[in-house]
């Protein structure tokens, strides 16, 4: 048994954010996943929840009419994974989202969840961030988007105001459309793990698949909260497709991050990896798209 | 402030019920505490052992992190209903005593049930994916190598390669 | 006969249908539950407790502190045979609950509630006063000085000391052309984690104490609790009923205590103490970390002159099992490799952590660690093939330890080798791996191991044994000897299944154990049961079969000589005519008007005997160097365990100890706050057991040499798998990259580390 104060159930997202109104302590339960485990810690128990977990009006992937791809924020890791829209446009969101724990973890935890938490090695949020992912939350004044990283304000605190809750996450056409990417997930175990850092890279190619026209490279627990490598991504955008400029976008990579040092990790244990994860996610991204890098 | 309850509806191993539940209590207590199926185990109560596996809607979710009024109107199965009324196993139970996939038990009816997601699916898996699938379950005694050889065999046998599962 | 063949464990489909009882399943709903507080600092005093808060939250029962425990009974914990000598015996030095803190995660007060949600409110709600002391956690930093004392009757918090001294090595090393190696090895604090965590029940009848507890060692806990308590052992009643998994951590009596007293303070009301995951990693037992120093001095020609051991065993706070772990791991290093001349120090020292107690392999895997990473070291050094040096340096057939009386019968470590070279194309593979450059490179590497089985004659070895002629003509038997999970049941089925002539299904271990009906027995431990309770059940089956005959000799007037019992019929063997079924006689004799009789047989077997148990593990990776990541390819581990019982039983088992023991070579290990002493990673998400996808399939050989003491031929499996795996992953990893690692778990942190000394990356 948990210990919670009051448990309050939403039957509509109006529902929810009423409740949440109503019950300004109150904490917001998806999957529970991540909030249960704290309540048993101690860290929140004793406290109310507004349980969203029954709004299947927040589950699923679609397409906007713009193209955008829509993903209702209790949608789960499993089926986003096998969503025939993701695995069209961003398969790599799909792989992402399917190195979370283990199955069962993928069948309760939503990509709401994931990302509400505001913790830097979500496996969502990294490649959510290489993927310019727009989220839009729900509350008392009406609907408001923003980008990801607009969202995440600092380790465990996003952006959501009292009575608000997030029910979507969007993908731009503009975003998808002529891309590819390559998550790759480093933990010490190939399952049952978070990230010791991880690391999200996408490419746009030219049509002769010769030169880097975009290249977007994020990061998770490279940082307190996910984040995008901007100078590798500028070091690389342009360029040819070419061993030596793939090296040098990945080496640059260590302008942009900030590891920090801890029992999981030591800093510069995490900022070596860091450098080859975005090589060889470059390299996959590349290979994925088309391109052929020589040398 | 005075206990909060919630009358629950659901199926469980294909019988309807209906019972007043503590919001507070975990799907594993319910079904440890209120129906008996001492099948779904506790090992750690957060969501990384995989002993108190159930399937939801055909989904393996952890019950210990997975709260009791969730489960209104599902469909709940536990180790306790994949046997036939008369105690005959089924073919992936029989499997795991083939193989010794069974030492002390404990996460076995988890496993079980993976494997039951897994078999459901009724297509053939590779070896990674099979790995994959059920990994949400820790294992101390087996090494995981028999019941690796329940669950192929037995996906090989119902998709009617025999001679494959034979040779696992 | 049914010794040798793959037949079903009697518990399977219990087990896989969820009808198996395990300690919680048993427990009334009734029961208060009782959860434990812990102490937030390393060393220190608790100086005052405020329970006000606690006691005023609705559902709360009761708490007790430290300072309730008006009557001391400092009690030994390890699951090891009473000695009747004072020096023999194990170290008392817990109590129930304790005003000096030892450790992060002491036990200083237990809140007993009616449910568990009250309960943990109430032990947020404590508020501890401290006196904070100094602490030590490293193990050579305890032994200095002025280090801070954990026990003041251990100077320099050394708990024990003890030495090896063979021909004399100074002199030897003297030589000329000797080449010295030398190296520093470190095993890490790991955990058992058995999926059941440790549970317990304690509820009184009249003034007698039931207990039901997943332990190894119900006896033993029966004796413990009484002299925890004060109590004649007597009034303790222990039962065990099917357990999820113990590896040595159950072979400690952990909080029965605790919970009896509890149940004592409270008129004998049944309590509850189910041991959440993080305290089984804090407050249970670990594994000992050991540290070991080897310096051996070789012959160009690839022989041993002069060898000298330290080893440095983490006691942590309290002392468990004591020294005999150390010993153990100590024992074998003149046995391997023998040599003429050897020194061997072994110390077992406190530390401020969590306990070190029995976990599977008792010493031997850190041993093999330090002992096979370091062959591979002389080999490298020397440049030396490494099977040729083993085969030219291991223990030869005939070897005698002087001590146990344990002889080596077969050439076991040579056909294991042979066996293991075969499977896994060593020979190819080590020549094709030597040399490679790149990023991602393979090596395939070895490791043998010594265990020997049971604890004679370091200590008692006993099994007793009862059988019950049922009417029907099956039997009951019932041992002291315990299922843990590992088909112990099973094995004991097979035996008495042949000893006394009946079929399978007639014989019904009886696995629950009650300490009121069941034989005495020293439990689950040291690789002993199909060892021990071996001789115990031939001894008996002979005896229940002679009383058997005896009364067909009556029924039949045929001269009990001219009589057998096959496959559950009398059988007349001049002629093998059948004369009467076992379950006819069984009925005449329980409802005779004339002579009725119960048939039974009862002896308990005195074991002056043991036996080594050999074998090796073959391991293949794949390193990726700029990742820092092993990838495990094969791993194969080959077995002398004697007469397999149940050759699908015993394979099962050993892929469970390969399991533990890649783990132990590759990813776990309790990790410590330097600054606070508190435990990490306690929790099975930050502790790296491996998961379904860590593991390449594992396979088992045995080479089959019965062993000439036993009464079935059979000898130690439970333990060994575990012992050579992480060196032999080691030194695969050393084929592939040229990068020796030392210290154990060989994780990407420590390959990240390596990698960069050496100039990989």
């Amino acid at each position: 048994m948990y210990d919670i104060k009051a448990l309050y159930e939403a039957e509509s997202v109006p529902h929810a954010v009423q409740l949440l109104v109503e019950h300004p302590e109150a904490q917001i339960i998806a999957g529970g996943s991540d909030v249960l485990v704290q309540i048993r810690e101690g860290k929140r128990a004793g406290k109310e929840l507004v349980s969203i977990y029954g709004l299947d009006e927040l589950r699923g992937v679609s397409c906007e009419e713009d193209g955008a791809l829509r993903i209702g924020s209790l949608t789960s890791f499993s089926h986003i994974a096998r969503a025939p829209l993701i695995q069209e446009h961003i398969k790599v969101l799909g792989e992402a989202v399917d190195m979370v724990g283990g199955p069962q973890i993928r069948n309760i935890g939503t990509i709401g969840g994931n990302t509400c938490n505001g913790v830097t090695s979500a496996d969502s949020a990294s490649t959510l961030f290489a993927w310019d992912a727009i989220v839009e939350i729900t509350g008392p004044e009406g609907v408001r988007r923003m980008p990801i990283q607009a969202f995440y304000i600092k380790a465990g605190q996003v952006n959501l105001r009292p009575g608000e809750l997030q029910t979507a996450i969007i993908i731009p056409k503009a975003a998808y459309e002529g891309y590819k990417g390559h998550y790759i997930k480093y933990a010490m175990r190939n399952a049952m793990d978070i990230a010791t850092i991880g690391c999200s890279v996408n490419v746009k190619l030219s049509a002769d698949k010769q030169t880097m026209e975009d290249v977007r490279i994020a990061y998770g627990v490279a940082g307190p909260i996910p984040m995008r490598a901007v100078h590798a991504e500028e070091r690389a955008k342009g360029r040819p497709v070419a061993g030596e400029e793939v090296r040098a976008a990945a080496r640059a990579v260590l302008e942009d991050i900030h590891p920090r040092d801890s029992w999981r990790a030591a800093k510069d244990f995490r900022e070596h990896i860091a450098v080859v994860l975005a090589e060889r996610g470059l390299r996959e991204a590349i290979r994925l798209s088309g391109g052929e890098i020589h040398a | 402030m005075p206990n909060q309850y919630k009358l629950v509806s659901c199926t469980i191993n294909g019988k309807k019920v209906e019972k007043m539940v503590d919001v507070r209590a975990s799907l594993t207590d319910m079904l440890r505490n209120d129906f008996r199926l001492t099948s779904v185990k506790k090992g750690c109560e957060v969501g990384e052992c995989g002993a108190c596996n159930v399937l939801i809607n055909g989904e393996t979710f952890n019950s210990c992190i997975y709260l009791a009024v969730w489960a209104d109107g599902k469909e709940i199965v536990t180790l306790e209903g994949l046997a036939g009324p008369n105690g005959e196993l089924s073919d992936i139970q029989q499997a795991f005593i083939d193989e010794a996939a069974v030492q002390c038990g404990f996460c076995t009816p988890g496993f079980v049930m993976s494997a039951a997601e897994l078999l459901a699916a009724g297509r053939e898996f590779s070896d990674d994916e099979i790995r994959k699938m059920l990994s949400g379950h820790l294992c101390r005694c087996t090494g995981y190598e028999n019941i690796f050889r329940a669950v192929k065999k037995t996906m090989l046998r119902r998709l009617g390669k025999n001679a494959e599962a034979d040779a696992v | 006969m049914y010794v040798g063949k793959n037949v079903t464990r009697v518990d399977a489909y219990d087990k896989v249908t969820g009808r198996t009882k395990y300690t919680d399943d048993l427990c009334d709903r009734g029961a208060y539950v009782a959860q434990v507080l812990h102490a937030t600092i390393p060393s220190g005093r608790v100086v005052s407790m405020d329970v006000s808060a606690a006691e005023a939250i609705p559902g709360v029962i009761r708490v007790f502190t430290c300072f309730d425990l008006k009557e001391k009974h400092y009690f030994p914990t390890a699951g090891h045979p009473w000695s009747t000598d004072v020096s023999h015996q194990d170290v008392a030095d817990r109590l129930v609950l304790t005003e000096r803190v030892r450790f992060y995660g002491d036990d200083i007060a237990a809140v007993v509630a009616e449910d568990e949600v009250a309960a943990a409110q109430a032990l947020r709600a404590i508020k501890v006063e401290y006196e904070e002391y100094p602490f030590v956690l490293d193990v050579q930093e305890a032994m200095k000085d002025g280090a801070p004392q954990l026990h003041e009757e251990y100077p320099n918090n050394i708990l024990k000391h003890t030495s090896i001294r063979k021909g004399n090595y100074e002199e030897a090393i003297k030589e000329p052309g000797l080449i010295k190696v030398e190296g520093w090895y470190d095993t890490p604090t790991v955990q058992h984690c058995h999926i059941e965590n440790f549970i317990c029940t304690a509820e009184m009848t009249g003034d007698r104490i039931k207990i039901v507890s997943s332990t190894q060692i119900p006896h033993i806990v029966r004796r413990v609790v009484g002299q925890a308590l004060g109590l004649p052992w007597g009034k303790i009643q222990v039962i065990k009923p099917y357990i999820g998994g113990g590896f040595g951590n159950k072979q400690d009596v952990l909080y029965e205590p605790l919970c009896a007293w509890l149940c004592m303070q409270l008129g004998g009301h049944l309590i509850k103490i189910d041991i959440p995951r993080e305290d089984t990693f804090v407050s249970n037992r670990v594994r000992h970390a050991i540290r070991s120093h080897i310096i051996s001095w070789v012959r160009p020609d690839g022989t041993y002159a002069a060898r000298k051991l330290e080893a440095f065993s983490d006691q942590g706070a309290y002392a468990s099992h004591g020294h005999s772990i150390a010993a153990k791991g100590m024992g074998c290093f003149p046995q391997l490799y023998p040599c003429d001349n050897v020194e061997a120090d072994a110390y077992t020292v406190f530390t401020n952590k969590p306990v070190a107690g029995a976990m599977r392999g008792y010493g031997i895997p850190q041993a093999m660690w330090a002992v096979e990473c370091h062959t591979e070291d002389v080999c490298a050094r020397l440049g030396l093939d490494p099977i040729e040096f083993r085969r030219k340096n291991l223990m030869p057939v005939g070897f005698t330890d002087p001590f146990s009386k344990n002889e080596l019968y077969s050439d076991t470590f040579n056909q294991c080798m042979d066996k293991g070279m075969e499977v896994t194309d060593y020979l190819r593979k080590y020549k094709e791996y030597q040399n490679q450059t790149g990023d991602v490179r393979r090596g395939i590497g070895m490791a043998v191991f010594w265990y020997n089985t049971a604890v004679w004659p370091i200590s008692l070895e006993t099994s007793s044994c009862r059988m019950v002629l049922n009417q029907d003509g099956s039997l009951q038997v019932q041992l002291g000897e315990t299922e843990i999970g590992q088909g112990a049941d099973t094995a004991y089925t097979q035996m008495t299944a042949d000893i006394v002539g009946v079929p399978l299904d007639a014989v019904h271990v009886v696995s629950c154990q009650d300490t009121d009906v069941t034989p005495f027995g020293t439990g689950a431990y040291a690789s002993r049961q199909t060892y021990t309770a071996g001789f115990s059940i031939r001894q008996t089956g002979a005896l229940l079969k002679e009383r058997i005959l005896k009364y067909a000799h009556q029924l039949t007037r045929m001269p009990p000589y001219n009589l057998d019992i096959v496959e559950g019929n009398i059988v007349r063997i001049t002629d093998g005519r059948v004369l009467m079924t076992l379950g006819e006689l069984a009925t005449e004799a329980l409802y005779s008007l004339t002579d009725s009789q119960h048939i039974t047989a009862e002896s308990t077997a005195q074991i002056k005997s043991n036996a080594y148990s050999f074998g090796c593990t073959f391991a293949e990776v794949e390193v990726d160097i700029p990742l820092c990541k092993v990838k495990l390819l094969d791993i194969v581990n080959v077995h002398d365990a004697g007469t397999i019982i149940n050759p699908a039983l015993a394979e099962a088992q050993v892929h469970g100890g390969m399991s533990m023991g890649i783990g132990y070579g590759l990813s776990e290990k309790l990790m410590f706050d330097p600054r606070t002493g508190r435990a990490l990673n306690n929790n099975l998400l930050d502790y790296k057991l491996s998961t379904f996808m860590d593991h390449p399939r594992l396979r088992a050989y045995f080479v089959e040499n019965p062993e000439p003491t036993s009464a079935f031929g059979t000898k130690a499996l439970g333990e060994p798998p575990t012992c050579s795996v992480a060196p032999a992953i080691r030194n695969a990893i050393y084929h592939a990259t040229g990068v020796a690692v030392d210290e154990a778990p060989v994780n990407p942190h420590i390959l990240f580390r390596r990698f960069r000394e050496e100039g990989l990356i």
